[in-house]
């Protein structure tokens, strides 16, 4: 099984890998105008905060920030629930997930 | 040394599927990328030590949020996501953005006051035996963070609640039609 | 394993909450039972669950009163003034969203039992969120809070300005989430715990892993965040075209609920975690304030569409909040600039919902009706509704007899204490009373139009809406003519670490 003896990397080595997951996941919600893709780049932002999550907890040794990232994994479904039922809704009305069309009020 | 080459290998397909979602122009592709992204993250888990979570990351994560995904997509027949031309403002602002939040991160992860907290953790000590695992994460879940875990309760709850209002549709009873007749107004 | 104990949950003290919260979920079943037609029955047994929990918040504050705050479920969540406060703010609140909803849902066609279950879930959201005392509290708080409203929003679906305005409102609030757990797991890392105490014990000395660089950048971006749920700007954007599109009732709801919420995160985090950096916080937030105000006083002036007019006052306000918030990080104004950012979210919830209330006497059957023309002759045929709107648009500029005088007279108080040595706070204060002079245009043009324009002045008040806009209008006075209790109360509402 694979462990902590076979994958001893620094700490700071995984919050840079969350800190560029994180970036890549803000460039998506703001360059993307897809309701669908950016819904799926606040899901790699959410990703790279567990994973930051679980890697200071380790480094702690603590069991607190395991049980914050089943938290946050738990809010996502919640989350993830709510926007498709969105995103289904306003496809009934608009045959279109593009968020550039959403502008029936002014300005 | 073997646990950095597999740190940079697994670190490289992480970060690679992310931008294959952020250029991808397939729905469907996008949420594949993803969920190699969420397996990769899984792979991670494993490897400090969460082992309960990595299966939780794999079971819900990469599947039920993922499946439920592409099913929307296909139920929708909206695959297409082509890249929009339209980016008025928004692109120069993005990138001076992620720019800026990846320059302040790499910094502080690399100044040496950073570095000094965040060397090789220690390993798990012999009475911390069992850390990460599913009787540790359910002991720490329903003793100290009770109030949490009620407070997800509720929310799964209003998630559920949600969706049945969003979606449940009482009084257009022909919506294909109207949705149709609609969608011409907005056209014409 | 440490099982959590009867007396370490303090269910007494956390009762409110409790009782609300589960009186959501009763009601959810209930609601079942209840056919469409009679589902005005939802919305009177959603009254009562809110008076339950109002007297259990009652009783909790006589009891604070002799032994001061407490924690509850261990050390999650804190009973203390500042949460009894903003609580009794949010069950008003709610309470009077409840009225603005009864007649106006069914007159939309778009009555449905889960309106008011909703809107019960959001609010013990908002209760939590005052007493978190755990950032993971915190979190969870805002979801539970931003979800139903997500749903409200969209509740007039299929109506396209409805659905449009949910997806808007989901989209940045998801992205607004993402940064806030990003923001708090590294301050999680760099301070080696979550619980709020602990955070500001790790930055001042030492804790288990202190390391302040992380969590200043964690501390940033959970500012992003809540200036997200606040709509401070430059995250604002979202706001005028949601408050236009949601059904009226939910943008009354969600501008005073959901804003006093994120504000009560705002104040809990930054003055509990982080005073410690508070030279780093107080410039941004002062700054923010200030931008805030200007952008959302100027950009009202050329709204004449009143719902989205109210969405840049709202902006606006929450400027003036902020200001507040920045005085409030030198330890000798704390207590005051606290009191004075509740007390100020208490006249600005029982001022707006009134406005709107007038709104949607005005608001015809097809969403239209509410443009500022269609205020014009309103005092002729309607009198008493005229003088209510009058009362609300001084009290939102800060003229007297009013609740928002004494609301932004308060504020400021605080804010020059504060701006002894600190040419910032000095400036951002002068900028607050300029830009209520600025706010002064658009708000009396609505009074203008009602007294000297001739126009037909339709109006239709149903009995609930009534009962409402009276309670309102009667709060935005007596708060105005005779603040001392009130504002007696809001000197008790203070920050505590833990019971």
């Amino acid at each position: 099984m694979l462990n902590e003896t076979v994958f001893l990397v620094p700490t700071s080595y995984f919050v840079i890998l969350s800190a560029v997951l994180f970036s890549i996941g803000v460039a998506g919600v703001l360059l993307r105008r897809n309701a669908i893709l950016i819904f799926m780049s606040v899901e790699l932002m959410l990703n790279a905060a567990n994973l930051a999550f679980v890697a200071f907890a380790r480094s702690l040794l603590d069991q607190g920030g395991q049980v914050f990232v089943f938290f946050v994994m738990t809010v996502a479904a919640a989350e993830v629930a709510i926007g498709l039922a969105l995103i289904v809704a306003i496809f009934r009305s608009k045959r279109s997930t593009d968020i550039d069309e959403l502008n029936s009020m002014e300005g | 040394m073997p646990g950095v080459i597999l740190f940079a290998i697994l670190a490289l397909v992480a970060i690679l599927s992310a931008i294959g979602m952020l250029t991808s122009t397939n729905a469907v592709h996008a949420a594949l990328f993803l969920v190699i992204n969420l397996a990769c993250i899984a792979v991670f888990f494993l490897g400090l030590s969460a082992p309960f979570l990595a299966m939780v990351q794999v079971t819900v994560y990469a599947g039920a949020i993922m499946v439920l995904f592409l099913f929307v997509i296909m139920l929708l027949g909206a695959e297409r996501v082509p890249l929009s031309s339209r980016l008025r403002w928004q692109a120069p602002l993005a990138i001076a953005l992620v720019l800026a939040l990846l320059a302040v991160t790499l910094l502080v992860a690399f100044s040496p006051q950073v570095q000094g907290n965040l060397v090789n953790p220690r390993p798990v000590p012999p009475e911390a035996q069992g850390f990460g695992s599913p009787q540790a994460v359910g002991e720490t879940l329903f003793a100290r963070y009770l109030l949490p875990f009620q407070m997800v309760g509720l929310l799964l709850l209003v998630a559920m609640i949600g969706v049945v209002v969003l979606t449940k549709d009482e009084r257009k009873p022909t919506g294909h039609i109207s949705e149709n007749a609609q969608a011409s107004d907005r056209a014409a | 394993m440490n099982l959590p104990t009867l007396e370490s949950i303090n269910l007494a003290a956390s009762l409110p909450v409790l009782i609300l919260a589960g009186w959501a979920c009763l009601l959810t079943a209930i609601d079942l039972f209840i056919s469409p037609e009679r589902k005005h029955w939802t919305a009177w047994l959603a009254v009562l669950g809110l008076l339950a929990s109002g007297v259990a918040l009652g009783f909790e504050a006589v009891a604070y009163s002799q032994r001061g705050a407490v924690s509850a479920f261990g050390d999650m969540a804190v009973v203390d003034g500042f949460a009894l406060f903003l609580q009794g703010v949010f069950l008003l609140s709610a309470f009077l969203g409840i009225l603005l909803a009864l007649n106006y849902l069914p007159r939309h066609n778009i009555e449905r039992g889960e309106y008011y279950t909703l809107l019960l879930f959001t609010t013990s959201g908002m209760m939590l969120m005052a007493m978190a005392a755990d950032l993971i509290v915190v979190f969870l708080a805002l979801e539970l809070l931003s979800l139903p409203l997500y749903v409200l929003s969209g509740f007039a679906h299929p109506r396209l300005d409805s659905e449009e305005a949910a997806m808007k409102y989901f989209l940045l609030g998801a992205f607004a989430s993402g940064f806030l757990v990003y923001g708090i797991a590294l301050t999680y890392g760099g301070a080696g715990t979550t619980l709020l105490s602990g955070v500001v014990e790790a930055l001042v000395g030492g804790g288990p892993a202190p390391n302040p660089v992380l969590a200043i950048v964690g501390m940033g971006l959970i500012l992003v965040g809540l200036g997200f749920k606040v709509a401070a700007v430059p995250f604002h954007m979202w706001t005028p075209d949601v408050y236009q599109g949601a059904p009226t009732p939910v943008t009354a709801f969600m501008s005073v609920g959901a804003k006093a919420g994120g504000f009560a995160a705002l104040l809990r985090v930054f003055l509990i975690a982080f005073p410690a950096t508070g030279d780093t916080w107080g410039v941004v937030i002062a700054i923010i304030a200030a931008l805030t105000m200007i952008l959302g006083n100027v950009v009202a002036i050329s709204q004449s569409n009143v719902k989205r007019m109210l969405a840049y006052s709202s902006i606006a306000h929450a400027g003036y909040v902020l200001v507040a918030v920045a005085a409030a990080r030198y330890p000798e104004v704390e207590p005051l600039a606290v009191s004075a950012a509740v007390f100020y979210l208490l006249t600005y919830a029982v001022t707006n919902l009134g406005a709107f209330a007038i709104v949607i006497a005005l608001e015809r059957d097809d969403g239209t009706g509410v443009e500022v023309e269609d205020f014009a002759g309103l005092a002729k045929t309607r009198p008493w509704l005229a003088i209510a709107m009058t009362l609300f648009m001084l009290s939102l500029t800060g003229i007297p007899p009013s609740a928002g005088m004494v609301g932004k007279f308060f504020v400021f108080q605080a804010a020059v204490q504060a701006s002894v040595g600190d040419p910032l706070i000095l400036t951002v204060t002068i900028i607050g009373v300029l830009t209520s002079v600025i706010s002064a245009f658009y708000y009396l043009r609505i009074p203008v139009m009602m007294y000297f324009r001739d126009g037909e002045g339709q109006a239709n008040v149903q009995p609930a809406l009534g009962v409402a806009l009276a309670l309102t209008a009667l709060a935005t006075f007596l708060l105005g003519v005779v603040p001392a209790p009130f504002l007696q109360m809001a000197r008790h509402a203070l920050l505590t670490l833990a019971g």
